[in-house]
């Protein structure tokens, strides 16, 4: 398939294909992702659009008998480089999990556990830091006088967004999202939707979702992949009004997956 | 013709019925030893128990000596066995996962977890109390520590496994090192858990009997020299109660209840501490 390119890329990915163990979960998918735009991965479970996600953080390397092939560009280098510093590449890519994932520590620390990886900061820095963060994660208002309680006493609409200023506290130019709002009810979907049109304007948004009006919602490009292929893949609005491929129609008026 | 309905039935409760005397059998047995124990062990709980030293046959005493040698034996033992067995356990959850070494370490372990106490007794006895030529308190810790060892090394990474892989890779993709991971995120999630098997690992130690019959043997007399002989509840109630004397069976009762309340309160207070954690999380 051709490269499908957009005008400003921030992540350019070419001829990537992923193995667990002999099984190829991604065949040759090539696609870019927009600098400060919100691309959205749509597609059946098991197509390989949570696989796709974790190849841009080297996630998969948790894990033996994973590995990806090709490349992954980011500010001219390859992520898939072996020689890329794993903690430098997280530092510049910030992800956020289909569960909330508070930290056992306060919700202080939750954030300033991130920060203090990579920049040492005075006491009223990392002040600064983590009320800037928790306001861009839009839960300032609520924890504000509670930073000292344990993050996982919030709630989960809480805690997903509390893991959202975690990941943004650290400034990385690309944010992952993987299925964010699953696990979450309509208001606290609606509340991280609002959010992600916020955050778009400073991060490079990737959002894998189940939840095909979400990706119409949120996103300005959206790949179609089924069974670990790139099956079409462009602006949002051409996609789910005007699909190029029957499969893609078929899946996003719900004949089908 | 029965119905299938009414057969379900039937079965469930003849099922429900069996399970329930086994219950109760087990249980009878349970009350008769406490209701013995404290039936013995009350009327000889006296304050003399906690003030003085264990008597010679035929005079009044107490078992201070002993208790003060249990605790300080017990509080040794857990002292050495914890962190061993708690770095033990974080290695075989959270590094373990390639090579060899991890699974042969816990074959190992779950073997040292089963290994009759008398064995670890006897082999403390060959290494230690031959070569230093006298039995001693150091001994007797050193025999509990071997006990202690595989039981938090079974419950830390038991409780470490609990810890869902999410929290794993969340720390991971901030870019956080393994041991910061480990150390800051996942055992303290998982810290409750493995304090309560550090407990149930002090309730275990605190009445075996056997690894001090050969290592700490006993002492008549006050002693907190941890190099000499040390008295100790488990070996003074083993030898009290053998006795033909009254005054030295009725200690060994009154010791024998010491040893099971602080073990059921040790076992209680685990219950309470990994109940509020798990509501927490």
């Amino acid at each position: 398939m051709n490269a499908e390119t957009v005008n400003t890329p921030k992540v350019i990915v070419r001829d990537l294909n992923f193995y667990y163990g002999n099984y190829r979960a991604l065949q040759d998918i090539n696609l870019d992702i927009a600098e400060k735009m919100v691309t959205a991965f749509i597609g059946p479970s098991g197509c390989g659009k949570s696989t796709l996600l974790r190849t841009f953080n080297r996630m998969y390397q948790l894990y033996p008998k994973q590995k990806a092939t090709g490349q992954i560009m980011l500010d001219g280098r390859n992520v898939l480089d072996p020689k890329q510093d794993l903690n430098m590449l997280r530092a510049k890519i910030g992800m956020v999990f289909q569960k909330p994932t508070p930290f056992p520590m306060s919700i202080y620390d939750n954030i300033a556990f991130g920060v203090k990886l990579y920049e040492s900061l005075s006491r009223y820095e990392m002040d600064e830091r983590v009320e800037w963060a928790l306001k861009k994660a839009a839960l300032w208002g609520e924890v504000s006088d509670k930073l000292k309680q344990s993050g996982t006493s919030l709630s989960g609409g809480q805690q997903q967004r509390l893991c959202i200023a975690r990941a943004i506290a650290v400034k990385p130019q690309v944010l992952l999202l993987d299925e964010p709002t699953s696990a979450l009810d309509p208001i606290s979907t609606a509340h991280i939707e609002k959010l992600i049109d916020e955050l778009k304007k400073e991060f490079t948004i990737v959002i894998v979702t189940h939840n095909m009006q979400q990706a119409a919602r949120v996103s300005d490009y959206t790949a179609y992949m089924y069974l670990g292929d790139l099956i079409e893949f462009g602006d949002t609005s051409t996609v789910f009004t005007n699909p190029k491929r029957k499969e893609t129609e078929d899946y996003i008026t719900g004949r089908f997956g | 013709m029965l119905t299938l309905y009414t057969r379900r039935r039937i079965v469930n409760i003849t099922g429900l019925l069996v399970s329930m005397l086994a219950m109760a059998f087990g249980l009878f047995w349970l009350c008769w030893i406490l209701f013995t124990l404290l039936s013995h062990g009350l009327t000889a709980l006296t304050p003399a128990v906690f003030s003085q030293m264990t008597p010679p046959p035929g005079s009044t005493g107490g078992l201070l000596n002993a208790i003060a040698g249990t605790l300080m034996m017990s509080l040794l033992g857990t002292l050495i066995g914890t962190p061993i067995g708690i770095l033990a356990g974080t290695y075989l959850a959270e590094f373990g996962q390639r090579g060899w070494l991890a699974p042969v370490t816990r074959f190992i372990n779950d073997i040292l977890l089963s290994a009759p106490s008398i064995v670890i007794g006897l082999f403390v006895y060959e290494v230690y109390v031959i070569r230093v030529g006298h039995f001693s308190g150091w001994a007797g810790a050193l025999a509990l520590a071997i006990i202690v060892i595989p039981i938090v090394i079974r419950t830390t990474e038991n409780m470490l496994r609990l810890i869902p892989n999410t929290l794993r890779e969340a720390a991971s993709a901030l870019g956080a090192p393994q041991w910061k991971i480990v150390s800051f995120v996942t055992l303290r999630a998982a810290r409750a858990g493995i304090i309560t098997g550090v407990m149930l690992a002090i309730a275990r130690i605190s009445g075996e009997t056997a690894p001090l019959l050969f290592t700490a043997l006993n002492n008549q007399f006050w002693s907190a020299d941890m190099n000499s002989p040390l008295a100790n509840l488990p070996v003074v109630i083993f030898q009290f109660a053998m006795s033909p004397y009254e005054d030295w069976q009725h200690l060994a009762w009154a010791g024998a209840l010491l040893i099971t309340i602080s073990v059921l309160t040790l076992n209680i207070l685990a219950r309470i501490l990994f109940r509020q954690s798990a509501t927490t999380h």
